[in-house]
């Protein structure tokens, strides 16, 4: 069974006098009880795809569906399929943990809802801040209320829009905890993370954006296996080799460098000898999800550069 | 759960937190206005009731009185939608309401709702304190009753036009000082507009507050500017003109949904 289906969309907006394309035909099906992870860059047009989806904005063309309830004619059957927790950190100030979590029941109508509640105040370590005022909250407990709120109402499918963006260790972890328990219980999770050891931690299958595209779309371990498998980390001191520099990714002293075989690594080594480097604490390893999406993004943006007059 | 049940659920619940907003802060929302309603009939009671007789033989404090309410009724009526709106909008918690099922006919009922029970809450309250201060009859309660649900229903659906339409606190302010306020001051609130000049006579009779004010003053004194079945039209014209666009646009999400 489809949980969620994107067929085809797109949407264009008038900024500044000109128009913008934020999503270029997205297609692609999430199953029910899938772990989902949308990833992309900045700007790819993750968040207008979840927005699309919650009703926030409208598609300029395509169809989206919850549950076989398309989100625009039959909006409140698929928005009552949906728990969204939104990117931002946001709260009314006027009520207390508890008063926001049945007024949040009870705009989907339900009323009796205080076993649900308690038991999502336990398993989101927020029991002792029932009765606290919203504005008395940390950001991590304010951000615990935002997936409490997106969960009172028991969705089948749970979206969570860069939820541990600026979170501590220990949110994270419960976090984590308590969603891979949902997931296992039957619930469909789509996660967009700028955090890819999430993604690649959680996430049974992957999409990637870049520029309102889909550029990858398959199985978190497909993703792994099927670029570069081997990744060199090492230090330096000293400028890298132009011929090294174009295919390695610098950060500070750090420089990792992708080889797709021994002879490769060989290759790598002679001629960081030859230019009279020293590299330090050198590691080679498997490559993970962050080197697969640097490659995936560098990969499609000389498919462009090759594919311009 | 059917969709009816759950439709009726989601509006009352949204009903129930726009009420509890405005009742937590009620030192601001409620008794504040009773005071500044009490202040204008001390100070204009004072200066004028020695001068002024109304409709013949109203003296000038009774006359102020109902006005007064229904001035306070339809500024609190304003600002409790269109605050409400413009705060959730500026935080960004509307986003809660904007994920639920609920349609544009809930958000309507509950938004205008709610400014109707908090208009009549603190028009209750200028009542009760300023009845003291003058004789006041209540000649004719079904229209007291009906002008004051319907003004309070007009400026709530105004208020709820005027939340959607601002971006910034700065907009909602200008909205209430340089409409709101003036269509109240002069739709005779302090004055029966009889007694104006020709022209600001029949400026007033444009302005559909003035016709609120008019009926909801008939209701006590078996008299007034206009027949209140005149006033009865009009409000009803208003209301329904200000209910359509205000339902037209939070149908098609206008500029909160993108």
């Amino acid at each position: 069974m489809t949980a969620i289906s994107f067929q085809n969309v797109s949407k264009t907006y008038r900024s500044s006098g000109r128009e913008v394309r934020a999503l270029g035909g997205v297609s692609f099906d999430i199953e029910a009880g899938e772990f989902f992870g949308l990833l992309g860059p900045n700007g790819a047009g993750k968040t207008t795809l979840i927005s699309i989806l919650a009703g926030l904005s409208s598609a300029s063309g395509g169809r989206v569906s919850v549950h076989g309830h398309d989100v625009v004619a039959d909006y409140a059957a698929a928005r009552r399929s949906l728990g969204i927790v939104p990117q931002e950190l946001v709260f009314d100030p006027f009520f207390s943990v508890r008063e926001s979590l049945v007024i949040q029941s009870g705009y989907f109508g339900i009323r009796k809802n205080d076993q649900w509640i308690d038991e999502l105040l336990h398993h989101l370590g927020l029991a002792d801040k029932a009765h606290a005022n919203m504005r008395q909250l940390s950001g991590g407990m304010k951000r615990r209320v935002l997936v409490a709120q997106a969960l009172v109402h028991r969705p089948p499918v749970i979206v969570l829009d860069e939820p541990t963006a600026g979170v501590d260790v220990e949110l994270r972890q419960t976090l984590w905890h308590f969603v891979a328990r949902l997931n296992k219980e039957g619930h469909t999770v789509l996660l967009t993370t700028h955090y890819l050891e999430e993604a690649e931690a959680l996430c049974g299958r992957i999409a990637m954006l870049k520029q309102g595209r889909v550029v990858a779309l398959d199985r978190t371990s497909a993703l792994l296996a099927g670029t570069a498998s081997t990744m060199m980390r090492f230090k330096l001191d000293t400028p890298l080799p132009p011929s090294l520099a174009a295919q390695a990714r610098v950060t500070g002293r750090i420089v990792q460098v992708t080889a797709h075989d021994p002879a490769e690594v060989e290759h790598v080594l002679a001629t960081l000898r030859a230019a009279g480097c020293r590299p330090e604490d050198l590691e080679i390893g498997r490559a993970d999800l962050e080197d697969v999406f640097l490659e995936i993004m560098r990969g499609d943006a000389r498919a462009e550069e090759g594919a311009a007059p | 759960m059917t969709g009816r049940t759950g439709l009726l659920a989601g509006t009352r619940t949204l009903l129930y937190k726009e009420v509890l907003r405005f009742w937590k802060v009620g030192f601001q929302t409620v008794a504040a206005p009773v005071l500044t309603a009490v202040l204008y009939l001390l100070i204009f009671g004072h200066a004028l009731e020695d001068h002024v007789k109304v409709y013949g033989t109203v003296g000038y404090t009774s006359f102020l009185i109902p006005g007064l309410v229904m001035m306070s009724v339809l500024q609190n009526a304003f600002a409790n939608s269109s605050s409400s709106l413009i705060q959730s909008k500026i935080s960004g918690n509307l986003v809660f309401l904007l994920l639920s099922p609920l349609s544009h006919w809930a958000w309507f009922l509950a938004y205008v709702g709610a400014s109707v029970v908090r208009g009549t809450v603190v028009g209750a309250g200028v009542l009760l304190v300023t009845m003291w201060f003058a004789p006041l009859s209540l000649a004719q309660p079904a229209w007291v009753v009906f002008f004051v649900l319907a003004g309070a229903a007009m400026v709530g659906a105004l208020g709820l036009l005027a939340g959607l339409w601002a971006e910034k606190f700065d907009q909602i302010a200008a909205f209430q000082n340089f409409i709101i306020m003036p269509m109240t001051f002069l739709s005779g609130v302090f004055y029966s507009v009889g007694t104006l000049p020709r022209f600001w006579h029949g400026v007033s009779h444009l302005n559909p507050f003035f016709y609120v004010i008019d009926g909801f003053r008939h209701g006590f004194f078996g008299v007034s500017d206009v027949s209140p079945w005149t006033s009865l039209a009009v409000v009803s014209g208003s209301l329904l003109a200000v209910w359509a666009l205000c339902l037209h646009l939070l149908r098609i999400g206008y500029k909160i949904r993108h």
